[in-house]
């Protein structure tokens, strides 16, 4: 797959990151190497291996539905740069 | 040209746990803002979810009620997107292994829906855009409040339909226990994908997103207007865009919303966080041995057992609260039938007058036993029963004592109708004696005079018997 210009300007909006044309170029080269290491592994014949679904063998991890929060509304909002009325301010979004 | 509607559903369902789905705080709606959160909900760096035993159990039930495959090897996968109403920015919800597959949902009159799959995710917070002029506030309340997403195929062709399917969805999951399908809170709402054709054609045409409606009313009217739009599009030779549109009821029409300037990009991935849930056998015939009777077994058992028609069923076991109602009742009063005729008629009546919903009914139903009790043993006429169940509708009264108080019991001791009837032949003289000349029509007016004497509380027939013994002798 080639890294094109183009692409590297649609990866920055998915990310709402703005590059430099220095780290832009620095991003194409980068992309292009870890690709093409991609491509060694797909020539890896692996239609008889079940996909990796998780890094540890481990499976049906999970809890009882009992409540064991309380009300945190204070040590939540302790870090938000902006709050009004109980509730966290972030700039106007229209959906 | 004729045309047709082609129309897909996702209904989104919010779960009835008593914790989140990832973290133990409470799903309960309302509250104060944000104080139903804690680290994990709020997407707190180097927090873990943990997944809530009970929304895989009630997922299963949902695969199980709706006919569906039960994947067997689950697993979460994250769809990324950035919106400030979830802070981890990205959802964690089921794209590759869905845990429901290719089920189907039976509407009235036999036709199949079929449903493509049906995934577990996390609900979003809830943004208030107009609360204050220079921003957004965002109360993560509900975010990880765990949602059912139930994915059918494009198999409606008209708005009745989509609000028979939504309905017997709904019973579905309530009788099933696994939602309480409250529209007005949002725990039940709908995404209308809706695309046009020529009738007969077998290729779909470019659909339309109607998202997050929430009342059955609001859904078939923009589903009708939302056909009459692309019609006239295609008549004109013009094309259909895909969009999003949004329906604003009080208007009666949708708009497009502002299409953004990429297309979604959701860059899905498996969820690392979480590992892999693995269903056994055992576990789904233990959860279905545990099953409740659904909807279309009562039906069935209702006409079958007590013979009660095909239309009143429907309407019965279209909502737990009913079958609540019916069930209570004709144990009580040992009349299945009469419990059902009030049911569809008396209290369906009160319903719609008052603008309610079965789930928001708060009499007591051994008050209406009560009533239907006294009504087959003659005590009460039926138009009693009807007057007084509308006070045991709307104020909760005990309908014996109201009934005594108000004499509204039929007066059936003969010995108590003599006197009254004795007392209008006296005092009305002239129509006595047109009725000794021959007029018939005069004793209808005395049999009336005696019925308001007695104020409706007597059989009339007696009433006739006693006037003409008195009269022709």
């Amino acid at each position: 797959m080639k890294i094109s210009d183009e692409l590297i300007r649609y990866l920055e909006s998915l990310a709402r990151i703005e590059l430099t044309d220095e780290q832009r170029a620095a991003c194409e080269t980068d992309l292009q190497s870890i690709l093409s290491y991609i491509d060694t592994l797909n020539e890896l014949d692996t239609d008889s291996v079940q996909p990796l679904s998780h890094a540890f063998d481990v499976s049906n991890v999970m809890r009882e539905d009992e409540i064991k929060n309380g009300n945190n509304r204070d040590a939540i909002l302790a870090n938000a740069p902006h709050e009004l009325d109980g509730c966290f301010k972030v700039p106007k979004t229209v959906d | 040209m004729a045309y047709e509607m082609v129309i897909g559903l996702e209904v989104h369902t919010e779960l009835a746990t008593k914790t989140k789905i990832f973290c133990s705080c409470p799903t309960q709606f309302g509250g104060e803002p944000n104080t139903h959160v804690c680290e994990v909900c709020s997407g707190m760096p180097g927090t873990l979810p943990v997944l809530n035993k009970k929304v895989v159990e009630y997922a299963i039930r949902t695969g199980l009620a709706t006919h569906c495959n039960i994947t067997r090897l689950n697993k979460f996968d994250r769809k990324n997107y950035f919106y400030p109403d979830l802070p981890k920015a990205y959802q964690i919800s089921q794209l590759y292994l869905p845990i429901c597959t290719e089920g189907y949902v039976e509407l009235t009159g036999g036709k199949k829906i079929r449903i493509k799959e049906i995934h577990m995710e996390e609900d979003a917070g809830k943004l208030l855009h107009d609360a204050t002029p220079d921003g957004t506030l965002a109360d993560y309340n509900r975010c990880g409040v765990p949602l059912l997403e139930i994915v059918s195929e494009p198999d409606f062709r008209s708005a009745e339909e989509v609000v028979d399917y939504i309905e017997k969805l709904r019973a579905i999951l309530q009788f099933t226990g696994v939602s309480d399908c409250k529209m007005q809170e949002g725990s039940l709402r709908a995404d209308i994908n809706l695309s046009v054709r020529e009738k007969g054609s077998d290729t779909l045409g470019v659909r339309t997103e109607m998202k997050n409606m929430n009342s059955l009313r609001a859904i078939a009217r923009a589903i009708n207007s939302e056909f009459e739009r692309q019609a006239e599009i295609l008549e004109d030779g013009g094309k259909v865009i895909q969009e999003t549109r949004r329906w604003d009821d009080a208007k009666g029409e949708s708009s497009g919303m502002r299409s953004k300037e990429d297309a979604q990009d959701y860059k899905y991935f498996p969820e690392p966080d979480l590992p892999p849930i693995v269903i056994t056998d055992e576990q789904i015939e233990a959860i279905r041995a545990q099953m409740p009777e659904l909807p279309e077994d009562k039906k069935r058992r209702y006409m079958e057992e007590l013979g009660l028609p095909e239309y009143d069923t429907g309407i019965l076991t279209g909502s737990v609260a009913l079958v609540e109602l019916f069930e209570t009742v004709s144990e009580l009063c040992g009349d299945a039938k009469t419990t059902s005729n009030f049911i569809m008629g008396d209290v369906m009546r009160l319903l719609k007058d008052a603008g309610k919903q079965p789930e928001e009914m708060d009499f007591d139903p051994a008050a209406l036993a009560t009533l239907i009790k006294l009504l087959n043993g003659k005590k009460i006429s039926r138009q009693t029963a009807r007057k007084v169940f509308e006070k045991v509708f709307s104020d909760h009264i005990d309908p014996e004592q109201y009934i005594k108080e108000n004499k509204l019991e039929i007066v059936t001791d003969t010995g108590a109708i003599k006197p009254v009837v004795e007392k209008v032949i006296a005092a009305n003289e002239k129509s006595v004696n047109e009725y000794k000349g021959g007029k018939t029509q005069a004793l209808q007016y005395l049999i009336g005079q005696c019925m308001r004497e007695l104020r409706g509380q007597a059989p009339a027939q007696e009433v006739t018997k006693m006037l003409r013994e008195l009269l022709d002798n």
